[in-house]
Parts: structure tokens; C-alpha cells; sequence
């Protein structure tokens, strides 16, 4: 075993690729004034797609994305990191949850060499998925569920303004 | 025909000559792991006569091709056609019937699009024969690589033609008993492949040709899969139009070849027009000049052209009897070497007869490409996804599956190397092989 290899499967994520959280869309009602946004991503190189749901609180104009939840399926990659920002965006305000978008980003672009030390305790267990930008054909299986969180978020109404939403991978 | 004799498989000195022909071969991977490319079935590795002789095109010969009076000019002319003869022959068809593309791709696009020419009105009273009507068929099947399945969606929308399907059955197989039903009187192309680069399954064109003649259908044969792997002869088959790529052969990217019927390519309108392809242009019109050069517009890829024409003599020289014996050798291995593997499911035929040595696989419980990152990490060069080939999939119900896929200069000690990684493949991501059973 390569140690690259064993950096992109850390048990974080094999325990989270076998165990997601937050999958299965809810049908709960929508409580009065909550926004609620959808998305369908699909990899067209593997097939792998996610249906991503969330429930936005407008709060008192400081909205907060209160529930994620999803269907899909794909790789390990794929899954757990579904799965890990389900944990790591729900009960975020939405300012919180696009920066959290943007240094996931980042760190896919890292080419493993991992991001600041205060970005890298923002994201949690996604530094998990630090080796995963070693391999550049996986990186995309890592950020469908983040352009399906996105693009959610903008379809919910509830969004930020344009200009915080970078390009879908 | 020699078919009928015993064939030599390579012996161990040959496969290790041919192999030292390849240098990529030789490399490493993955932190020093010998490279054991199973691979081949998306682009084949080139053995040094092609890259050879693509340098000395650019180092000794370098010149536009049907044009200028100069040595240069005749040299590259002169090296640009051999190579084309050399294609033609090594499948069987005459040189003026093979039409340079920039890959195979394109070689199906030009026949939709000088199709769909026909039947806006282009080409004149010898192209009518080609004109759709709104209500004709275009017949495809459903173990189409998207190459031979969307170029002729896109025909029967521009066209008001309809899209009917052969399909295939539960080991990977073009269901030949609905020929009589799907293809009818309306039917006016019937598309297939040779082999299908997922399931690895040899299709027997008999069948399908008799009934397109029947019919009246032209036939259009996706032949990259077969033309690297067996002897072929098109035109022995009697197919109309046949594509099949360089790349996939031995040969340089960029370029392909399109086959077609002399009588055909005489009366098929151009798609790319444009410089080269022509005979008398004014201001108002132009006239065309006769097959192949009425289909190829503008400069051509001719140094990939010249290194396709290599790979053809490298694996005629080789024999292509020899290579298939050898070949079939690899699909036994392959499919034994899966099938030890507990969990482990083919999609595609476990029948070695009339099948490539192409097997696509699931592992249940791993997505095909954790299972390929596996394999990758013990020097194992697989493809994973959905190979171009989405209907296919869904008709066996996975998103995606790993391939597996040899050519002349696999070797078995290889597929041995392939096998224990897969073996591993279901403990790595803590599947317990007796709980799961």
C-alpha cells in the first residue's frame, strides 16, 4: 500500500462511505417562511449522481440551512464526503456554510498539501479528504455533494448574493 | 482462409520481443510497481515503429500532402497514401474506399452528417438514394458505445426519422432474433458494433447484413474494438460503412479511418468542405472531387496517418491470426482470473468463444472506482465508469464497472498480477468475505 493511498482512504472516510449520515431525502413538512432548494448532480465520467435537499430558516434575515438531506449513490469518496458536510453545514448560517464550500474547495486544490491550520479545524473531518486532491480523476467524486449543497442553496431563493457562488466543478 | 487451422499462440521469446517493441511497457508506477496496463480496450500503448515513424515524417519528409511540386511535397504524398493502402489492405478494402478522419468518432458523424446532407437535397440525383423520409427507421443496439448511439439520434431528429434498438441479452449478446421485427421495410441504416468495448461480446455481422440487404438498410459496422484484436475483412463481411480508430490499434490519437462501398462514397454528398476536397470553385459554387479526398477538407493529420499506417504493418507482420490466438489465451485468463474472486460479477459473456479479451466486472459492494483505485495502487491500469456505454449499463442495472482490457503484449503472468490485487479489492474496504456471502 502506497502511502497516498492510504491518506485518500482514511478510516474517516470509509466509516463514513459504509455509514452516510443525513441520506434518505426527508419528507418532513416545511415549517412557515423556510426555503427549501434542491439538486441533482451527476459525474458524467462514472455515472455517479446525488439528489440534495435543504431547508433554509430565514431567521430574522440571518438565514440558516437547518436540515440536508440526500439520495444518491457513488465511490467511497463520493459518499463520505456527502455524508461529512451533511454533519459539517447543518444549523450553519449560510455565510458559514459558502465559506465552508469555498475552503473545501480550496483544499481540493491543494494537491494534498493541506490549507492553513485555522481553515483546516473550519472543515472538521473533511481534512480527511486531503489526500483526495492527490488524485486529480477523484477530486470531482469529492466535491458533487459540495455543487449539489450550492446549487441547493441558490435554487432555495434563500441564497447569498451571485457573487459568492463560484463555479459548479 | 486459415482460420480453420491451428493457429500458434506466441510463445514466451515472441511476446517478449513484441513487448520490448513498446517502451511505455517497461515504466513504473505508483511508487516503483511494474505497470501492468489493462487498459488497452481505451487506447493501446505504441510500439516504436509508429513513434518512429511519425518523427521521421516530421524530421525528414515534412511537407503538405497533394499540393506543391517540390520533393517534399512528393515524399509526404507519396508516404500519406501508403500508409492509407496500408490500412485498406490490412482490413480488406480497396485504398480509394478508405476516407482518413480525425478519429472514429468522426467517421460515424461524417456518414449521419452526409446522410442528413442527402436528404436536405445535397449531392444531386446519385445522393437521393440516401435522402430519409419522416417515418423511416435508423436501427442502432442497445450495447452501442455513445459514438454509434448519438450521432444517429441526432440524424432521426434532424430528419423526422425514428430510432428502433436491437437489444441484448443477460450475457452481453445482440439479440439476432429480433432482427426479423425491429429491422423492417422503414428500416434505412442499421448500426452495430463488432465488439462491444464493454462486454467484450464478438457480434456475428452475417446476420445482420442479410437482413439490412433484405431490407435495403445500408449497414454501419463499429469496428474499433475488432480491427486491433482479430483479423478482419470488411469487405468480406459486406458491410456498407465501417469506422475504427488508430489509437486503439497500435497507431497515434488523431486520427481514424472511415470505410465505405466505392459505389457508396461516389454518391455520398461531403460533410467538411473546404480546401483539398474540391475540384472547380467560383464565386457562386464548387464541384467535388471523387472519393476519399471529397471527405477530407483542409490539411490532414498526416504524420498520425503515416504512424496508423505503421501500426497496420506491425500487426500484419505480426499476423493477426497469431494475435487472436494469443488474445483468446488472455480471455480465458481474464475470465478464470475473475471468476476465482468470490463477489466478484462479469457483465458480458463467461463464454471465451467469439469474445474479446475485454471483461467488465462489479465487485459487490465497491463502487467500480474505489475498486479501480485499488487495482491502481498495485500498478493494475484499468478503466472504471461507464466506458461511453450508459444505455448498456442501465440495461444490466450498475451505474458503472471496472474493465479489464488486454492486447498483443498483455501477458498472463500479468492477468496474475491483476488477479491477486482484485482479491484484495473486497478486504481493503472491510468486507468480510464469509459474512457476506
Amino acid at each position: 500500500m502506497t502511502n497516498a493511498m492510504e491518506q485518500l482512504y482514511q478510516q474517516v472516510i470509509l466509516d463514513h462511505a459504509k455509514f452516510p449520515h443525513g441520506r434518505g431525502l426527508t419528507t418532513d413538512a416545511v415549517a412557515p417562511g423556510h426555503a427549501i432548494g434542491e439538486s441533482h448532480q451527476v459525474n458524467p465520467t462514472c455515472g455517479d449522481e446525488v439528489t440534495l435537499r435543504v431547508d433554509i430558516d430565514p431567521a430574522d434575515g440571518v438565514p440558516v440551512l437547518r436540515t440536508v438531506s440526500w439520495e444518491g449513490q457513488g465511490c467511497s469518496i463520493s459518499q463520505a464526503s456527502i455524508s461529512v458536510l451533511t454533519d459539517l453545514v447543518t444549523g450553519a448560517e449560510l455565510t458559514e456554510v459558502d465559506r465552508l464550500a469555498e475552503t473545501f474547495r480550496q483544499l481540493m486544490h491543494a494537491r494534498g498539501a493541506g490549507l492553513d491550520p485555522d481553515q483546516e479545524d473550519a472543515l472538521g473531518d473533511a481534512t480527511a479528504f486531503t489526500g483526495v486532491a492527490k488524485y486529480p480523476a477523484r477530486i470531482k467524486c469529492a466535491l458533487l455533494g459540495w455543487a449539489a449543497l450550492r446549487d441547493a442553496v441558490a435554487r432555495s431563493g434563500a441564497g447569498l448574493p451571485a457573487t459568492t457562488s463560484q463555479e459548479l466543478p | 482462409m486459415s482460420a480453420h487451422l491451428v493457429t500458434p499462440v506466441l510463445t514466451g521469446v515472441e511476446l517478449a520481443a513484441v513487448r520490448a517493441d513498446f517502451p511505455l511497457l517497461s515504466r513504473t508506477v505508483r511508487g516503483g510497481r511494474p505497470l501492468v496496463y489493462l487498459d488497452s480496450g481505451a487506447t493501446s500503448q505504441k510500439p516504436d515503429v509508429v513513434l518512429d515513424s511519425e518523427q521521421d515524417f516530421y524530421r525528414q519528409r515534412n511537407a503538405a500532402v497533394h499540393r506543391g511540386a517540390h520533393q517534399l511535397a512528393e515524399e509526404a504524398t507519396e508516404a500519406f497514401e501508403a500508409a492509407r493502402a496500408e490500412v485498406a489492405s490490412f482490413v480488406g478494402v480497396g485504398s480509394d474506399e478508405l476516407v482518413w478522419t480525425s478519429n472514429a468518432t468522426a467517421a460515424i458523424n461524417l456518414v449521419a452528417y452526409a446522410i442528413g446532407n442527402a436528404t436536405a437535397g445535397r449531392g444531386g440525383a446519385a445522393a437521393r438514394r440516401f435522402a430519409l423520409q419522416p417515418g423511416d427507421q435508423i436501427v442502432v443496439t442497445e450495447s452501442e458505445h455513445h459514438a454509434n448511439l448519438v450521432p444517429w439520434q441526432e440524424l432521426a431528429a434532424r430528419t423526422g426519422a425514428t430510432l428502433r434498438w436491437i437489444g441484448v441479452d443477460d450475457d452481453g449478446r445482440l439479440r439476432t432474433d429480433q432482427l426479423a421485427s425491429v429491422v423492417t421495410d422503414r428500416t434505412r441504416v442499421l448500426a452495430f458494433t463488432h465488439a462491444s468495448n464493454v462486454t467484450g461480446a464478438v457480434t456475428d455481422v452475417a446476420p445482420f447484413v442479410a437482413r439490412a440487404r433484405e431490407v435495403g438498410a445500408l449497414t454501419m459496422l463499429d469496428a474499433c474494438q475488432s480491427v486491433p484484436n482479430l483479423p478482419v475483412d470488411l469487405a468480406a463481411l459486406g458491410v456498407d460503412f465501417a469506422a475504427f480508430s488508430g489509437h486503439k490499434m497500435l497507431g497515434p490519437t488523431g486520427v481514424g479511418a472511415l470505410y465505405g462501398r466505392r459505389e457508396l462514397l461516389e454518391a455520398l454528398p461531403p460533410v467538411m468542405t473546404g480546401g483539398s476536397m474540391v475540384e472547380v470553385v467560383t464565386m457562386e459554387t464548387a464541384t467535388y472531387a471523387p472519393p476519399p479526398q471529397r471527405f477530407e477538407a483542409g490539411t490532414q493529420m498526416i504524420a498520425q496517418a503515416i504512424g496508423m499506417g505503421a501500426a497496420a504493418r506491425y500487426l500484419a507482420e505480426l499476423g493477426m491470426h497469431g494475435v487472436a490466438a494469443h488474445e483468446a489465451e488472455l480471455t480465458r485468463a481474464l475470465l478464470a482470473a475473475v471468476a476465482s474472486v468470490p463477489h466478484v460479477r462479469v457483465v458480458g459473456p463467461l463464454d471465451a468463444a467469439d469474445r474479446l479479451a475485454t471483461v467488465s466486472f462489479v465487485v459487490d459492494g465497491v463502487h467500480a472506482h474505489d475498486v479501480g483505485q485499488v487495482l491502481d495502487d498495485a500498478g493494475v491500469a484499468v478503466r472504471v465508469g461507464h466506458h461511453c456505454a450508459q444505455p448498456l449499463h442501465r440495461r444490466f442495472g450498475v451505474a458503472a464497472t471496472a474493465r479489464a482490457s488486454a492486447s498483443v503484449y498483455t501477458t498472463v503472468e500479468e492477468i496474475d498480477v491483476f488477479r491477486e490485487a482484485l482479491a484484495g479489492v473486497r478486504g481493503f474496504f472491510g468486507l468480510n468475505e464469509v459474512a457476506t456471502a
